[in-house]
């Protein structure tokens, strides 16, 4: 083995494990003809063996020729989208069901997105942030196609194909001006080599950088094709679409920006903050005018972005751990409310928000569950999203950022409407006459809606261990 | 001298790459592409990289055209079809076009677009390919690595796409 | 270093010269009778049936297109692999390595295999 490499494969492990479960499960499903789901449960239970070492997996130095990094940071964000990806195999067993597309290739491919997403948490290095973010693109673009022969679905898959290669080739520009104007990929190394000095090169390619990311998380303008594509996929993979793809992109953006390009924090931070303030209010504005669930929860999706962006602008550890802290409330309220979208949407029914109407006197539970959902998005104490909020929040005015947190607080103010908005028709009318009635929830659908519920009310009402988790996960980012 | 073969190479790449967006016939403007392809390689090679060029004439020329031309084996994209897309998006499309020409003529003009010269000198680079291979299988082994499962899923996702195409399902 | 490409420059030269020649003989002697057919895609000198869209042409091809770009980036990979095999310190390290690296692409080819990817049917 070549010396000063630094081989270390414990610190790559949680990589490791999931790749060699997915290439189990895509064995596997070559022998097993007839009951997928089974596939989906030897991924749900590897996940769950694997959490552990994802969560324990701290060599906070840089691995494999300085390419990858197992800190606390990788190990926080690992966990969400181990987390995630648990979720949404549990949901997706009954879901592929039920639009009869039963097929194994599914869950491998979660899997091997689920790689891509640690691979882009746990770089040290642009290729290996660019690697992460095709794998789990290209994963991606296969799930979203996933119903072949639902137009809606090939419409969406071919927006986000097309607009993804176009991002990625625009965030492959300015990583090669990176490389370009400091002559090494890996962060710390861009880092010294540049310190603080003016370099256009560099300034090119931290704006078509910002533009990539800008496209994976949804920030206005580059937020188009979210609605289409997270109407047209499959349920649950819009929620791993909305959780695990979007906080592996504001890893990969936290990690770039802050490990990279520390010196240039004032010029790219005012970029961002156009970005964010825009993101922000453009986001739930149109969402007021949804009257497609899945659509509004797309466009408070993208008013979530632009609220987590803040973090980074602000760039201090409070921030910084907002942003991770976020990202971990987000992952359990959005996949709860997706969830639930998931168990109604069957057949164009359930698509449109006053279908919900009356659901507190046909499925009580499932519309109260629904409500703290969408009160937890909305950030309505004593939910997880109250928490999550007010700390980026305060971390803004903290940092004097005193208009981007009053816009935050706006948006907020805003984005209650369309929430509370489904939360009325589920409360306040009375179901049509003659209507189907809403699906009952099944076991695995129960699991899943405890452990989001619990997880969203949990870190609202005791964030303290969390934060303390997110503060320590961001530690390295800012050494 | 080896500017005069730049200037060659490039021209012919320009004036190729306007005619594969010019040519009527989709088969013809693939053709084109190849030509394109090809002065590509040709200024790879000038600027020292063979293997580059290599990669360029292996995958661009090679597989990235078959696919080219089996997606108009496919599709069959008329040229009635093709004039519908462009809708009236051409003048902002130039616009924008012009505009990103002007300020990076500017900077380039200005000499604001700088960078240090790599560590290679021209016996060093001699060994082009050695060099690529040995950062490539030392350094960079992790991504490479990566490399092969994102070359499994888009194998994985072809078949998957391809195959499930032609069985029955549920309409959604 | 340059100077070792020109033998493949100048017989670059050397077949473009020739083939622009066989066509500009050909354009000279041969008789001009363009038709809509002939001026098709594909052309074959007949009418075409129907369109290539509604399933005459099977999308089977894709499969094999993607199969040959993939497996054509990975021989990519052995050219600088195999130039640096022969230093004794990284050889044995990097040959594993790329055994990994083929076997993660062969899985895939099985995999193509058995879900009959490969079946010309």
């Amino acid at each position: 083995m070549p010396a000063g490499l630094n081989i270390n494969f414990y610190a790559v492990m949680p990589e490791i494990l999931v790749t060699a479960l997915a290439l189990i499960v895509l064995v596997l499903d070559l022998f097993i003809r007839k009951n997928k789901a089974a596939l989906g449960w030897v991924s749900v239970i590897g996940l769950i063996c694997i959490l552990p070492f994802a969560a324990y997996t701290n060599e906070p130095y840089p691995v494999f020729g300085g390419t990858i990094i197992a800190d606390s940071f990788s190990a926080f964000f690992n966990v969400i989208f181990i987390i995630a990806a648990i979720f949404t195999i549990l949901i997706s067993m009954d879901y592929l069901r039920k639009i009869g597309v039963d097929r194994g290739e599914y869950y491998h491919i979660i899997l091997f997105a689920t790689v891509g997403m640690m691979v882009m948490g746990a770089a040290n290095d642009l290729i290996n942030v660019y690697v992460g973010l095709e794998l789990m693109a290209l994963s991606f673009y296969i799930l979203v196609a996933y119903r072949v022969k639902s137009s809606r679905s090939v419409e969406g898959a071919l927006k986000y194909f097309v607009l993804g290669a176009l991002s990625s080739g625009i965030l492959l520009y300015g990583m090669s001006f990176a490389y370009g104007a400091a002559g090494s990929t890996n962060f710390m190394e861009i880092a010294g080599e540049l310190g603080k000095g003016d370099n256009t090169y560099l300034t090119l390619g931290i704006i078509l950088m910002a533009v990539g990311f800008g496209f994976k998380i949804a920030a206005v303008p580059f937020h188009m094709w979210s609605p289409d594509v997270y109407e047209g996929a499959p349920t649950p993979v819009t929620a791993l679409l909305s959780v695990g793809s979007k906080a592996a992109a504001f890893a990969a953006f936290l990690r770039v920006f802050t490990a990279a390009f520390p010196a240039f924090q004032a010029d790219w931070s005012s970029m961002l903050w156009i970005i964010s303030a825009a993101t922000m209010i453009f986001g739930a504005v149109v969402a007021i005018s949804q009257r497609n669930i899945v659509r509004m929860l797309a466009y408070s999706s993208i008013a979530h972005a632009g609220i987590i962006m803040i973090g980074l602008i602000v760039f201090n550890d409070t921030g910084l751990a907002g942003v991770a802290y976020y990202l971990l409330v987000y992952a359990f309220m959005n996949m709860g409310a997706f969830t639930i979208v998931a168990l109604f949407r069957n057949k164009g029914r359930f698509e449109n928000i006053d279908e919900y109407k009356g659901l507190s006197t046909t499925r009580p539970l499932l519309a109260f569950l629904m409500a703290l959902f969408l009160l937890s998005l909305a950030g309505i104490p004593p939910t997880g999203g109250f928490a999550a909020k007010f700390f980026i929040l305060s971390a803004a005015i903290d940092a004097k950022y005193y208009w981007l947190a009053s816009i935050g607080v706006v948006s907020t103010a805003i984005s209650l409407f369309f929430y509370a908005k489904v939360i009325f028709y589920m409360y306040m009318k009375e179901p049509d006459p003659g209507a189907e009635i809403a699906p009952a929830s099944g076991v695995i659908y129960n699991i899943v809606l405890f452990c989001t519920a619990v997880g969203t009310v949990f870190l609202g009402v005791y964030p303290a261990p969390f934060i303390d988790m997110a503060v320590k996960a961001v530690r390295p980012l800012l050494m | 001298m080896e500017q005069f073969f730049f200037y060659m190479f490039a021209i012919a790449a320009v004036v190729s790459a306007v005619l594969v967006i010019s040519v009527r016939n989709p088969v013809h403007s693939a053709f084109y592409l190849i030509v394109c392809f090809l002065q590509v390689a040709a200024i790879y090679i000038l600027l020292r990289s063979p293997f580059l060029a290599a990669v360029q004439l292996f995958i661009y020329v090679g597989a990235i055209m078959v696919l080219f031309l089996f997606a108009v084996l496919v599709l069959d994209i008329g040229r009635e079809q093709f004039r519908e897309r462009f809708h009236g998006q051409t003048v902002p499309a130039l616009a924008a076009i012009a505009g990103l020409f002007v300020v990076m003529g500017i900077l380039v003009v200005s000499g604001k677009i700088t960078a240090p010269l790599g560590p290679f000198d021209e016996p060093a680079l001699m060994k082009n390919t050695e060099v690529i291979g040995k950062s490539l299988y030392t350094s960079y082994i992790f991504p490479f690595e990566i490399v092969s499962i994102l070359l499994l899923i888009a194998l994985i996702g072809a078949v998957v796409l391809v195959m499930s195409g032609q069985g029955k399902e549920n309409k959604g | 270093m340059l100077f070792s490409y020109l033998p493949i420059l100048v017989m670059i030269g050397i077949a473009t010269v020739m083939a622009i020649g066989a066509l500009f003989m050909s354009f000279v002697f041969r008789p001009s009778n363009p038709y809509r057919e002939k001026l098709s895609p594909w052309e074959c000198g007949m009418e075409p049936v129907g369109d290539a869209n509604t399933g005459h042409f099977r999308v089977h091809f894709f499969i094999i297109a993607i199969l040959f770009i993939v497996f054509d980036v990975e021989t990519l990979f052995l050219f600088p692999w195999a130039v640096i095999l022969s230093e004794k310190a990284l050889s044995a390290f990097i040959f594993v390595e790329m055994v990994v690296f083929i076997a993660i692409l062969a899985v895939g080819l099985i995999y193509a295999w058995v879900k009959g990817a490969l079946e010309w049917v």
